[in-house]
């Protein structure tokens, strides 16, 4: 909080880490994912030579939502949810701060859901980075949106049984201009992330795989667990190809390990009889490009008489086989990028993946946020609409 | 040309049903008299329906303007001359009308079918029912259709001119000029020269209907001596706009104005939503919550902030108050009270939030509210609230109504060198020194005399600095739990909003000496109080009045003066808040007169109350 900032102000300066830190104790649990992603954070901006001064950190409440304080630029701590709208005001009144924005699941995706959406429409010039530790940390310990069905937490004694946000396809759905996902063990690929966030002119969404060692331990454990990283997780790149691992290894065993990658389904308890069975999302698709199905599926119902949302259907299930070749029609039409591949909240593909890309239009298709790249570049960005 | 009468003042409704466009009539004619030089006050009352079904009591709407040649503060209570356009019109406001006064009704409107919408057994032209009033049956439709007819105007898009017509008739009667009108309809209706020229040929036959009928002797009502300078004619939500642009001017300050649609309050974001080159970004926000935090978002970046709304959407802004509060920065916060609770009478008036304002958010939560009387003063009132959340960096509440938000009158265009100068200074140096010798920016150092604290907006080099809702320590602002420190900011914050008594004017009682009884209000019960009070004054009886445009804090002369009076009574559109706050702060037995009908009181009502508590 001292005179750091304004020794740091010309660019030319080598910035460090330690000028993006304050004086005050961080106090998240020791061994919480946060801390992590609060040295990225750190160093990302070091690292881009970013003004402390021209800098605003924008938060909600929450554990995630704490992150301002330790930052040495701006800070606000707001309400809960909220930290959208805030940052909106922000960079409203002043279009040339850097203006990021800080919350967990619940913040952004659970109270301030709605904020979330309307500020990725608006392309307000905010950069919003979401850690996901699926649950409720601050308040210590309840479901989240995010949260898997069946999930144990204190006020889901016996398994929830909300089904959880695809929380890339609300920011795809909302036809955000950068959608990103990270994780809080890589801080090369984070510092990545939110350097490539930074770059964005416009509303950029960034979400962070975040472990709460305390409420949520090992929640991302299957995928970023060493030995199930190179499987589990699919570094999409934008502009280039989707190569997954047999691909990146070697071409010949590929097919096989892809298939088997793909054929892999999520198995999920059932909440209430836990039965193993797959799980169908019920969501209902407003298709308008032909990437999307266009036909409303319900989940056909399996011999299990439990609740329609904690009930499983049976593999063959036509909405899954649509689903899967939809999502090749627009992996393909996508040569660059794809959405979501992520396996944890849709069932399609067996491996959830970190992605990074840049520019997608949402269900819209790929196209049409192509052509849409081009007049958005040229154009200013929407904090000067958001004036208007 | 028939004999002119010059009365003082005049009280016309017109009434019709919402498709009918007496809305329309109303503002033009009030448009007229304003330029003409008249004092007056309006009243537009219509449903809160867009369209409820045609020719039923549910859809009148109704315009009731009040003009005179003196200074005037109310609509008037019962109108001397009623332009009904059809039945429902008719009996939906018969009963406000005096025994005597005058009924201008359109005849081509009374078939069966008309009478059976508006509910009639019988119809009220012939059955007796309008005996004690004098009566002009006109059919404003077939000649309006007549009239048109030449222009090729078909039958049906005829009839749509027919308030042309009655505009017309009155202007005649009231002896406006017809230019003016004429101008106005060349110039709003000139990309449509048929409707155009229908409402010019609709209202040129109303007026020589009025000269050659013979029915109706013209009226005059000679220019009210008002004080010089240039007036307009302005309702409420304009003058908060205009006040609020005036004031982020004379702050030198961009005004950043957030908010969600919501009647009564969305006019003050259409009007600044025009003001753009007044440095004024508007944003209609997602919800209400959204606008309150945009408009922190954009105070803490430095701009003069506000965020307006209606009851519903202050309840939803609460909690973001509360941040404004905790995080001390300057923000104004509008609300356009309406019927509550819940979505209540959107488009009717009432007082009723002022408690809400006070005390409707967690914790220990003060914030400053001013509340505006009239529709002109609602400039003044905005400028206010601006300048006391600069200077003390603190969010206000600003209290209008529906009635005032919709009201118009005259107002005299201040001159701009004649407004104070409330322009702030950012902070930009460090303002504490470390034991070590080096310095620092502590975001929450009070100014000894205001208790505000320094504003450091993003951007300033050296001044990085972190605000939030969790409580903080007193000076360095960094997070502080401490029960010590918690107890102190808590007194500090209140102490703050208190120490603003010191900054704004004593209540002015309005005395003729020697009172029993005063009269206090707040807000836009004002024109009613005055007009009961001066009732009572002309009938012989001493009655002295003050309102109060500061409701927190209170004027620090206000205990005094309600002690220097035996009875107090307080007019409230509300069930008795002022007149809670009152008793539980001074300790004076306070008297509550009340009514939530929607309604402003009227000045008989006022008065008949008044004389009751002289009597007690
Ligand atoms: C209006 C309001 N409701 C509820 C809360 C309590 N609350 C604080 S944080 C939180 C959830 C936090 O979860 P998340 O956003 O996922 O953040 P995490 O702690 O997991 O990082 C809740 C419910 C609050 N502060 N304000
Ligand atoms: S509760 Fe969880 S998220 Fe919160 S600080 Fe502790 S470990 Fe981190
Ligand atoms: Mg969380």
């Amino acid at each position: 909080m001292s005179v750091n900032g304004s020794t740091a102000t010309a660019t030319a300066v080598n910035l460090t880490r330690k000028d993006y830190e304050t004086g005050q104790e961080v106090r998240w649990c020791p061994g919480c994912g946060d801390y992590g992603i609060l040295g990225a954070v750190q160093f990302a901006l070091a690292e881009m030579g970013a003004d402390p001064a021209n800098t605003v950190f924008v938060s909600g409440i929450g554990c995630a939502a704490r992150l301002p304080y330790y930052m040495n630029t701006y800070g606000m701590h707001g309400i809960h949810g909220r930290a959208p709208a805030l940052a909106t005001g922000v960079a409203m009144a002043n279009p040339s701060l850097d203006v990021w924005v800080i919350g967990g699941d619940g913040d952004m995706l659970s109270i301030g859901g709605n904020h979330l959406i309307h500020a990725l429409r608006r392309n307000v010039n905010i950069k919003i980075l979401m850690f996901n530790n699926e649950i409720y940390g601050l308040t210590k310990g309840q479901y989240s949106p995010t949260s898997e069905i069946g999930k144990v937490t204190k006020s889901t004694p016996f398994g929830s049984v909300d089904h959880p946000f695809n929380q890339l396809s609300v920011a795809i759905g909302a036809e955000a201009s950068f959608v990103a996902r990270t994780h809080d063990m890589d801080r090369k690929h984070m510092m990545e992330t939110f350097r490539l966030a930074h770059e964005h002119r416009g509303a950029a969404f960034v979400e962070v795989f975040q472990n709460c060692n305390v409420f949520n331990n090992g929640a991302y454990e299957d995928i970023l667990k060493k030995d199930a990283r190179p499987d589990m997780i699919i570094p999409l790149v934008h502009g280039q190809p989707i190569r997954f691992r047999s691909e990146r290894r070697a071409r010949c065993g590929g097919e096989r390990i892809r298939r088997a990658v793909r054929a892999r389904p999520p198995m999920w308890a059932c909440a209430t009889c836990s039965c193993t069975t797959r799980r169908v999302p019920i969501r209902r698709w407003r298709s308008r490009s032909a990437a999307w199905p266009t036909r409303r599926i319900r989940p056909r119902r399996s011999a299990c008489s439990a609740p329609w949302n904690a009930r499983s259907t049976r593999s063959k299930c036509r909405r899954r086989s649509t689903m899967r070749s939809s999502r090749k029609a627009l992996a393909t039409s996508a040569s660059c990028c794809t959405p979501a591949p992520c396996g944890r909240s849709t069932d399609l593909a067996g491996a959830p993946a970190t992605c990074s890309y840049r520019e997608l239009g949402g269900p819209h298709g790929v196209r049409r946020a192509r052509e849409t790249q081009q007049s958005r570049r040229a154009t200013q960005p929407s904090t000067a609409r958001a004036a208007s | 040309m028939t004999s002119m009468t010059t009365l003082d003042r005049v009280v016309i409704r017109f009434a019709g049903d919402s498709g009918d466009g007496m809305q329309l009539v109303g503002d033009r004619f009030t448009e007229l008299s304003a330029a003409f030089g008249n004092d007056l006050a309006t009243l537009p009352n219509y449903p809160a329906e867009i369209r409820a079904p045609a020719g039923t009591l549910n859809g009148v709407s109704s315009f009731q303007v009040h003009i005179s040649d003196h200074d005037i503060t109310t609509p008037g209570d019962a109108p001397n001359v009623l332009v009904a356009m059809n039945p429902a019109a008719l009996m939906a406001n018969l009963g406000d009308m005096a025994r005597g006064s005058t009924l201008i009704v359109n005849a081509d409107n009374f078939t069966e079918r008309d009478l059976e919408k508006a509910e009639c057994t019988s119809n009220p032209l012939t059955d007796g029912t309008l005996e004690n009033y004098t009566v002009y049956e006109v059919p404003m439709t077939s000649i309006t259709v007549e009239a048109t007819k030449p222009l090729g105007v078909k039958p049906r898009d005829a009839e749509r001119s027919k308030n042309f017509f009655a505009l017309g008739l009155v202007c005649w009667m009231y002896t406006r000029p017809a230019a003016p009108l004429q101008e106005w309809i060349n110039a709003k209706y000139e990309s449509k020269p048929m409707v155009r020229d229908a409402n010019l040929a609709a209202f040129k036959a109303g007026r020589n209907f009025g000269e050659t009928a013979e029915l109706f002797s013209p009226y005059e009502i000679k220019p009210a001596s008002l004080k010089q300078g240039t007036y307009r004619n302005i309702v409420g939500n304009t003058a908060v706009a205009l006040g609020l642009v005036t004031a982020a001017h004379q702050a030198n300050l961009p005004l950043v104005y957030a908010s969600y649609p919501i009647t009564p309050a969305s006019d003050i974001l259409h009007e600044l939503s025009k003001l753009k080159n007044f440095n004024c970004k508007t944003m209609q926000a997602e919800d209400e919550i959204a606008a309150a935090a945009i408009a922190i978002g954009a105070a803490f970046a430095g701009s003069l902030a506000v965020t307006g709304t209606s009851g519903p959407g202050l309840d939803l802004k609460s909690e973001a108050l509360g941040l404004a509060v905790s995080l001390e920065l300057p923000m104004v916060i509008v609300d356009v009270q309406r019927g509550g609770p819940s979505t209540g009478l959107p488009t009717k008036t009432e007082q009723a939030d002022l408690l809400l304002a006070m005390y409707g958010r967690h914790g220990e939560c003060p914030i400053p509210i001013v509340a505006a009387r009239s529709s002109s003063q609602c400039f003044d009132a905005a400028f206010e609230a601006c300048r006391i959340a600069l200077k003390y960096r603190t969010p206000v509440l600003l209290l209008t109504d529906g009635y005032l938000a919709n009201g118009a009158e005259p107002w005299l265009v201040p001159e701009i060198d004649d407004l104070p100068d409330i322009s702030v200074e950012f902070a930009t140096e460090h303002n504490h020194t470390n034991v070590d010798g080096s310095t620092d920016y502590w975001p929450y150092v009070r100014d000894p005399e205001t208790l505000a604290r320094p504003w450091a907006t993003p951007g300033t080099p050296g001044m990085e600095h972190r605000v939030g809702g969790i409580e903080k320590q007193d000076g360095a602002g960094n997070i502080s739990y401490s029960p010590q420190n918690h107890e102190t900011m808590v007194r500090l914050r209140a102490a703050k909003v208190a120490g603003i008594a010191n900054d704004i004017p004593d209540v002015a009682v309005d005395s003729v000496g020697g009172a029993d009884v005063l009269v206090i209000g707040w807000g836009s019960t004002w024109a009613s109080i005055n007009a009961g009070v001066n009732r009572c004054r002309e009938a012989g009886h001493a009655v002295d009045f003050a309102h109060l445009t500061h409701l927190q804090p209170f004027p620090k002369n206000l205990g005094d003066v309600l002690k220097g009076y035996r009875k107090v009574l307080v007019p409230e559109m509300n069930l008795g808040q002022l007149s809670r706050l009152l008793r539980a702060e001074y300790l004076v037995d306070a008297q509550s007169y009340t009514q939530v009908n929607g309604l402003p009181f009227r000045a008989a009502d006022m008065e008949a109350r008044i004389m009751e508590e002289l009597a007690r």
